[in-house]
């Protein structure tokens, strides 16, 4: 599959150095155990849920590595958005002038890609964040993503156990997740604080689906 | 970059010593190189003899033994860290491998401080290289004697193991949350305090002086027999002056001092005169729990339990007692009573506490049940929560308001449950799903059209909920309930039919060749489930023989058959090896169980020995001839 990628996507020259960058680190296969995989874990709190409308206000990210985090290691932007939205203001605190340092959007996705490179990325709802960052990527001229993805919504509901007594259709918050698994809620509602949730959380699920010590990346995305 | 989770991280640590004493701009820059591990339950942090990590070690969810290996014998765990505990400290003292095991007791997620980004601090804070020089002394303290971690030994590389043999001669623990009063305190007033506070005594103090002493006896002997009013001083009936010793003084000290005064409270002081500062009290009482393998007391100390976190600290206890039951080889019968005893008493505990913390009492009465295991009193170690609550019939108009509380209710206690160590249930068969949460009507009404519309799924519930023994509350709504199942199953034979076509749906785990069958596919290939093919069998033929018989009130599997026994006395002697298997199934599942540190289900076959083998297959040719007669009393086989 990854060599059918290549195929598709040639590097583009006219792209701009810090894509071909990330681009490049794709030409280096995934390790086939989950052991040896690198996982970036991440959150976006955006201005809303408008894919067109709404703008990326930050993002948190913190790198798994055989079930354990380096804290030094985490990557947290702060953007500078002209977009404001004051309800949504409500759930993630951040508004217009705040106190942190904030960088500009084509910066802190450059920052986001040479942090991720190639690793298997990881979040709740997933397909929401990857969007919102493929939607800004896209407003810079730059492609998607091109990493694999796995959300931790998706794999929770595979552990749940086979009995018509449960709604297996069910959808998760992050919140009823880490209430299962006994996981603090502070920072609810930032970048960081999600993504260090998500990340604990993702751990414990790997745990829960692994069948031995060569659990393979492959079996993962079986789910 | 801003690093925001670092901020949290330096937050927790600072709850905590050496951290605790540390200035907040360092403990950020450490939180910042902080390495966040997971670990499963069961796994081995660092081993015996395995070279120093550059890294020591914080326990922030879950918890860790540390183990003490002798060649040839199972480690034996000398600590227990939980959250906030560090361990791990030999790196930061000497360069020689590690002399200890630490293996994970529970799922855990562990902080890993990083040596060289530490070891400036503790050099420059003298207070912190203090804490962790007696820490990493006292980590080799042996774990349930409460010896406190202020000494130091002599010879930190040495390792001296203290033995049970040697409890006496370790220091009291000292219970610093006493209440003091002065002398001119009412009577009443005291006694009101020792009643919200929970305690036998209360210490008379002048200036933070101890000037007396009074406890419940003196209570008893000198006010409630009229000698003294409740509105007199309490000055008036302490005992004076008070026996104090400084804190040296050791388990064998306070007892004979306690023999000798015939008194059971023991003040401690600054320098162990009355002229100094109470630090503290010892009670009898306290030197009891100190030894914390006594059923009566953890009994005593989940009833007075102030928080979560405490039920969860004596629930480890519990399995340490659990552990050494077993080992002793004491009958399970009297093993399963007590713990059994003591998981309803940590359940009832919690109810009370989240009742009281709501913010109305109950609008109607009700009865929580457990369910499955703990039902059938079973339950040894931590397995899922199964449970249901049953409320009195309310007006119509009153139904979802009154449900609403209970649910509330029950959502507080699962969660709490599930902190102490009781895992939610994956089929969230729990009394915080409206499902389960029914007044007793409706209770009736579920029950009626499970075992008329009995599918796969109703059977299952059924069986489930057959087996439930009340742990909270109004024990009339459950008999109601007990009565109703009776009722609509009299007669009812295809249902019972059905309920043995269930029971066989498992059959006996001998092959052909008289093999084990092991499982098959999956992630538990080649091994034995000894719970699908071995207590779920003997459990739904016992449900199944004893609901036929319609005998009330009794759920525990063992005591079915022994009941069983006495009713059909032609089948006397299989009903009775039932008993004795599924007794031995428990206990063999339990000790695999606390060995492997899991809920003991899966058995590598190799692991055994010759014995354990030919007892396994014992109980499981008891298996197979309770269903043969089960095949031939009901007509189960259309169901097959």
């Amino acid at each position: 599959m990854i060599k059918k990628w290549f195929k598709k996507n040639k590097p583009r020259k006219d792209l701009p150095f810090f894509w071909q960058n990330y681009a490049k680190s794709f030409e280096e296969k995934l390790p086939e155990k989950v052991s040896d995989t690198r996982f970036v874990v991440f959150d976006t709190e955006t201005t809303g849920f408008d894919f067109k409308q709404d703008r990326i206000l930050s993002i948190g990210a913190l790198r798994v590595e055989n079930k354990s985090i380096e804290i030094s290691d985490n990557f947290e932007v702060f953007l500078k958005q002209t977009k404001f939205n004051p309800e949504t203001v409500k759930i993630h605190g951040i508004i217009q002038n705040e106190r942190f340092q904030k960088i500009t959007e084509l910066e802190a996705l450059k920052k986001f890609l040479s942090y991720i490179q190639n690793s298997v990325l990881i979040a709740h709802h997933a397909g929401f964040d990857v969007k919102m960052i493929n939607k800004a990527l896209g407003r810079h001229g730059l492609p998607k993503l091109k990493n694999k993805i796995l959300d931790t919504a998706i794999l929770y509901k595979s552990t749940r156990i086979a009995t018509n007594l449960i709604d297996r259709e069910k959808s998760y918050t992050l919140d009823e997740i880490a209430e299962a698994y006994n996981i603090d809620l502070t920072d609810r509602h930032t970048a960081s604080g999600d993504a260090y949730i998500t990340a604990l959380i993702f751990m414990k699920l790997l745990s829960r689906l692994s069948k031995d010590k060569n659990f393979r990346l492959k079996d993962l995305f079986k789910n | 970059m801003t690093n925001s989770i670092a901020s949290r991280i330096a937050d927790f640590l600072s709850d905590f010593p050496p951290f605790s004493l540390m200035e907040r701009s360092h403990l950020k820059l450490i939180a910042n190189e902080v390495r966040v591990m997971y670990f499963e339950q069961g796994k081995t942090i660092f081993a015996r003899d395995e070279q120093v990590h550059n890294y020591f070690y914080i326990v922030q969810k879950g918890a860790v033994d540390l183990q003490k290996v002798d060649d040839s014998k199972e480690p034996e765990t000398i600590d227990k860290c939980d959250e906030g505990d560090i361990f791990g400290l030999r790196p930061l003292f000497a360069k020689e491998n590690y002399q200890i095991n630490a293996v994970t007791d529970e799922e855990s997620v562990i902080y890993a401080i990083p040596l060289d980004i530490f070891k400036p601090y503790a050099i420059s804070n003298p207070q912190v290289g203090d804490f962790l020089m007696e820490s990493f002394a006292s980590n080799t303290r042996n774990p349930y004697s409460n010896e406190h971690r202020g000494k130091l030994v002599a010879d930190e590389n040495e390792i001296v193991f203290k033995k049970e043999a040697l409890f006496e001669l370790q220091p009291i623990p000292i219970i610093k949350k006493m209440v003091t009063v002065s002398p001119d305190t009412s009577i009443q007033k005291a006694a009101i305090l020792m009643t919200n506070r929970k305690v036998g005594s209360v210490v008379v103090v002048e200036e933070e002086k101890p000037v007396g002493i009074v406890t419940d006896v003196d209570l008893r002997e000198l006010v409630a027999t009229g000698k003294f009013e409740i509105k007199k001083p309490i000055g008036k009936v302490m005992n004076s002056p008070v026996i104090c010793y400084s804190k040296g003084l050791t388990i064998a000290q306070a007892q004979l001092t306690m023999m000798k005064h015939n008194i059971n409270h023991i003040c401690i002081t600054a320098d162990g005169t009355p002229n100094t500062r109470v630090k503290g009290i010892v009670s009898e009482h306290d030197i009891l729990v100190s030894q914390g393998n006594n059923p009566a007391v953890l009994m005593k100390a989940i009833n007075r339990a102030s928080s979560t976190k405490k039920l969860k600290r004596i629930r480890s206890k519990i399995m340490v007692l659990l552990n050494g039951y077993l080992k002793s080889n004491i009958p399970l019968t009297h093993i399963s009573n007590i713990i059994f005893e003591l998981n309803d008493a940590t359940i009832k505990r919690t109810i009370e506490r989240c009742i009281a913390k709501l913010d109305t009492p109950p609008p109607a009465g009700f009865a929580w049940m457990s369910l499955g295991s703990q039902g059938r009193k079973e339950q040894l170690l931590h397995t899922d929560q199964d449970n249901a609550l049953v409320f009195e019939d309310v007006p119509e108009e009153k139904l979802e308001e009154t449900r609403a509380y209970f649910l509330k209710l029950a959502t507080k206690v699962t969660k709490r449950l599930n902190i102490i160590g009781y895992e939610f249930c994956p089929a969230e068969m729990m009394a915080r799903n409206p499902k389960y949460c029914l007044s007793l009507s409706e209770w009736k009404e579920q029950f009626s059209q499970w075992v008329t519309t009995s599918g796969n799924d109703e059977i299952l519930l059924c069986q489930i909920f057959f087996d439930y023994d009340i742990s909270y509350g109004n024990v009339k709504l459950t008999n109601a309930l007990s009565d109703h199942i009776y009722e609509i199953l009299k007669g009812n034979r295809n249902f019972l039919n059905r309920l043995a076509a269930q029971a066989l749906r498992n059959p006996s785990p001998l092959g052909f060749f008289r093999q084990f069958l092991v499982e098959q596919d999956g992630e538990k290939k080649d091994l034995f489930d000894i719970k699908k093919r071995g207590v779920m069998p003997l459990t739904d033929a016992g449900r199944l023989l004893i609901l036929e018989h319609r005998v009330k009130n009794i759920s525990n599997t063992s005591a079915r058959f022994e009941k069983l026994a006495q009713l059909e006395p032609n089948n006397k002697e299989l009903y009775q090896a039932c008993a004795y298997s599924s007794r031995a199934l428990i206990k063999f599942r339990t000790r695999q169980g606390l060995k492997n540190k899991d809920n003991g289900r899966f058995i590598n076959l190799e692991d055994l020995g010759k014995e354990d083998k030919i007892k396994l297959k014992r109980c499981f040719k008891t298996i197979k001839e309770i269903q043969e007669l089960i095949k031939l009393r009901y007509e189960a086989t259309y169901y097959l």
